[in-house]
């Protein structure tokens, strides 16, 4: 830069961009390609690698991925509400309990204990925050972080549900291929459901409760009702991602219930950007891969997940996804003050 | 004569920690009124709508909405009753498109009554009530996201949430305060043309002028307290109304 | 009359963990959740200060309430100023910063019996036919003190009556030439400092186990949560309903359902009414 001479950066938006989100203006096969690549390019990928991956160690972390994923998810969409959760354990816990007993004591196939779990747990986990829905921030959040310690100790004192023990040899699934699709295909399928969901009328609806709830309630909309629904959606993907778990290692015990699976979830939304869902679908996508890396770290991975919301809270605000995006649609360039 | 009075504010009264907000009011609006509500700052107007609306509950006191008591009852409930409120400062959904914004009272369980309401469909009736308060339904105005847009659209804004809901009753918290001379002028003739179409309204306003061309009574509060209740131009020749707010205005 | 004696000193033990607590949360509206955190590690600098410095106990105690006072300042002016006004941000921050310095010092192994502060006075006095050990009664003879002392600090001093305006209404306060992030960041510290000087008291009573640093955070949010996360009246009566609940169980029942009843207090507290037993009900008005 010659001295004497401002330089000051200038944000364009690539030319592409249409007025609205529904209407874009399609000049050619190149500007085709520029919008479906960053959604075609992933999904591609992700239907791909467990082939890729089959057999290798890493098809095991590309399940993981997906199911705190899919947590992440869940937590997105509660956020998106307005309701801060700090207990996905809950969710998690739910349905892999839920799946469990319905296999360990009544026998039931992995076909019907997965959907009993997503739906069984969810019924239930919104029967514990319904009663607290009216809750503002800070508060909603300490119940959910609650909840999950509580479950945690009744297990453990009450000694039901396996108590400390857990419940040993559940089902297995008859193929590897069935686990690793049902979590890829589920997470997908949120990802995309929950960013259609945002954009119908009902996802105004939420937004506008997380924006300013009174004036929803002053347009004769009931907010308790809607963020009951919102909170069963969210729990039932988190049940899921339970239930599925819970068969994979053919074991649930309180460490389902424990704060890993509410702090790997968070972290992954705060480092990917809150608000996208692709950004919590991208964050677990990160930080699952990055704490097996570092497995000889054992214990102090909980550390580095604090260190890396810590991280991405104060120097990172918008999360990876956000930036990526805001660089694949504008371009800088410096211009003359 | 009962069937005639759509709202009936019976000796309401709230207190703010020792402090009373709201004290001993009462106030009947017959349908069809436009009931202007004034006062000087702090004398407890937004606190009795909020009363009315269901935003904060009374200490003490009743509610009559078309002879049935609303009092306590949620906001989301009243509003669907037929009450719509705007807000003092202009509460809109800030990160929605303007036009979103009224996607809400639509799909609220009173518009739904009214019509069917399909996906997509809900955009189109947001845009016409949009257009008809003067956001141009071909300019980018009512796409834009409701934050970006100048105070005097966000209280036109706040005004058109109300009006999706097809109230029968629409109250309106200082709806003029922070608007241009030119948006009030546009604006007082859409109310007019509300009212004449059988909508009661009432309205709390600082900006008399304005108020006493379209209202047919006035109530004015001053400490919580109602101190005078009829004609405009009988209230405001009443000494203890000049005393209490006009008083400062005139020694200007 | 075992369980009045055993009921007061829990009570008063858990006063002490959740005053700083109480008092951070109630002036700047922070909510602290690395307090467990700061008690543990501050019982543990001072094990540090003690048997590998062999700095005099008292000197060692007081250097810790500064270290980690002076910790909760600067992670004030470090971290929480980019977050304010994020009530939730500030949750996940302190969280997060709660579970590295936890979870570093469990992977140091800071746990078990040769972690262990010596009590201030060794020996038991027999009241009314129960031992109780002197330490339980300094501790309760500290937890009073405590207590008697910022009362008087929020009611007499200068930075008391600030701390105290700006809890009451900011924006007045700011009109007034009080400093909202200055006051924030010292009763940050102030917390910070408290949680320290619980851990103090309350340590010698058994070995350093790193999992309590998640446990007094809970005991905290229950005992403010149940008297009113704002008021120190409600503190002391959250922890004396929270402290007899405890004791009462554990002798009835057994000490498993001690955690559970802590728990469950909060959620049924939080569900039943929100505001605590004492606090004002902020209602969500928009202006009088």
């Amino acid at each position: 830069m010659a001295e004497g001479e401002k330089y000051r950066k200038e944000r364009l938006d690539r030319g592409i961009k249409a007025r609205s989100d529904t209407i874009y203006v399609l000049a050619s096969s190149r500007d085709l390609l520029y919008l479906l690549m960053p959604r075609a390019l992933p999904v591609a990928l992700l239907i791909l690698l467990p082939i890729l991956l089959h057999g290798t160690y890493w098809e095991k972390v590309l399940f993981y991925s997906c199911i705190f994923g899919l947590l992440a998810l869940s937590w997105d969409f509660m956020n998106s509400v307005g309701l801060v959760s700090l207990g996905q354990a809950l969710f998690f816990g739910a349905g892999a309990y839920f799946a469990g007993a319905l296999n360990h004591y009544l026998g039931w196939p992995i076909f019907l204990t997965i959907p009993a779990g997503t739906i069984g747990g969810a019924l239930i986990c919104t029967a514990l925050l319904v009663p607290v829905v009216r809750l503002r921030g800070v508060y909603f959040s300490i119940v959910t972080l609650i909840l999950p310690l509580l479950f945690a100790h009744l297990i453990e004192t009450l000694e039901i549900l396996g108590g400390t023990h857990g419940l040993l040899s559940l089902s297995a699934y008859p193929s590897g291929w069935i686990a690793i699709y049902l979590a890829v295909g589920a997470l997908l399928l949120v990802l995309f459901g929950f960013r259609k969901i945002l954009d119908e009328d009902f996802g105004m609806i939420l937004r506008g409760i997380r924006d300013d709830d009174r004036v929803v309630m002053a347009a004769g909309v009931n907010i308790y009702w809607y963020k009951a629904q919102s909170i069963f959606l969210a729990a039932a993907v988190g049940s899921f991602a339970g239930a599925l778990m819970t068969h994979y290692y053919q074991f649930v015990g309180r460490s389902v219930l424990a704060l890993d699976y509410t702090i790997l979830p968070l972290a992954a939304v705060v480092l990917g950007g809150p608000g996208s869902f692709a950004g919590a679908a991208l964050g677990s996508f990160i930080l699952v891969p990055l704490s097996e890396a570092l497995r000889a770290m054992g214990g102090l991975r909980m550390a580095l997940y604090g260190l890396i919301l810590i991280g991405a809270l104060a120097a990172l605000p918008e999360g990876i996804f956000h930036y990526l995006q805001r660089r694949y649609h504008q371009f800088e360039r410096m211009v003359k003050v | 004569m009962t069937e005639d009075v759509i709202l009936e504010v019976r000796r309401l009264t709230k207190t703010f920690g020792g402090i009373m907000a709201v004290c001993d009011v009462s106030l009947e609006v017959r349908r069809g009124e436009f009931v202007g509500i004034i006062g000087p700052n702090g004398s407890g107007k937004t606190t009795l709508i909020n009363l009315i609306t269901g935003f904060v509950k009374p200490t003490s006191g009743k509610v009559l909405y078309k002879g049935q008591d609303i009092t306590g009852k949620p906001p989301y409930e009243i509003a669907c009753l037929g009450i719509a409120r705007t807000f003092q400062m202009a509460r809109t959904l800030h990160k929605l498109p303007a036009f979103k914004n009224l996607i809400v009272p639509l799909c609220s369980p009173r518009v739904r009554k009214f019509r069917g309401g399909k996906y997509g469909e809900r955009d189109d009736i947001a845009i016409d009530i949009l257009d008809d308060l003067g956001f141009e339904r071909d300019s980018f105005v009512p796409y834009k996201i409701a934050g970006t847009l100048p105070h005097g659209y966000l209280k036109r804004l706040d005004l058109a949430r109300c009006i999706a809901l097809r109230p029968e009753l629409l109250i309106l918290d200082e709806l003029f305060s922070g608007m241009a001379m030119s948006e009030v002028a546009a604006t007082l003739p859409m109310l007019e043309k509300f009212h004449r179409e059988g909508l009661t309204i009432i309205m709390v306003e600082h900006r008399l002028r304005e108020l006493f061309r379209v209202a047919n009574r006035v109530m004015v509060m001053n400490f919580g307290q109602k101190i005078a209740d009829g004609p405009p131009q009988e209230v405001m020749e009443m000494e203890e109304v000049q005393k209490a707010y006009l008083g400062t205005e005139v020694e200007e | 009359m075992e369980i009045i004696i055993y009921g007061i000193t829990n009570s008063i033990s858990l006063a002490l963990m959740a005053i700083g607590f109480s008092l951070t949360f109630g002036i700047s509206g922070l909510p602290n959740f690395a307090h467990g955190a700061f008690y543990l590690l501050g019982g543990i600098l001072t094990w540090i200060f003690l048997n590998q410095l062999g700095i005099p106990y008292l000197v060692a105690a007081l250097l810790s309430i500064l270290a980690i006072g002076a910790f909760g300042f600067f992670l004030y002016w470090g971290l929480m100023l980019r977050l304010r006004g994020l009530a939730i941000n500030e949750v996940i921050a302190t969280l997060a910063v709660a579970i590295v310095i936890i979870e570093v010092l469990r992977w140091m192994g800071f746990s078990g019996f040769s972690y262990v502060l010596p009590p201030f006075i060794r020996g038991s006095v027999n009241i009314g036919g129960v031992w109780v050990d002197n330490q339980r009664i300094v501790m309760v003879g500290i937890g009073a003190a405590l207590i008697v002392v910022l009362y008087l600090f929020t009611r007499r001093t200068k930075t008391g009556l600030s701390f105290r305006a700006i809890a009451q209404n900011e924006r007045t306060a700011i009109a007034v030439g009080i400093d909202p992030d200055w006051t924030a960041a010292l009763s940050l510290a102030m917390g910070s400092g408290l949680a320290v000087v619980a851990g103090l008291a309350i340590l010698p009573l058994g070995a350093i186990d790193t999992e309590m640093g998640y446990d007094i955070l809970l005991y905290a949010l229950a005992v403010g949560i149940i008297g009113g996360l704002e008021s120190l009246p409600g503190a002391l009566l959250g922890s004396f309903i929270l402290g007899f609940s405890q004791i009462l169980v554990a002798t009835f029942l057994r000490a498993q359902w001690q955690t559970v009843v802590t728990l469950a207090a909060i959620v049924i507290i939080l569900a039943i009414k929100p505001s605590g037993l004492l606090g004002k009900y902020k209602e969500l008005e928009e202006r009088v």
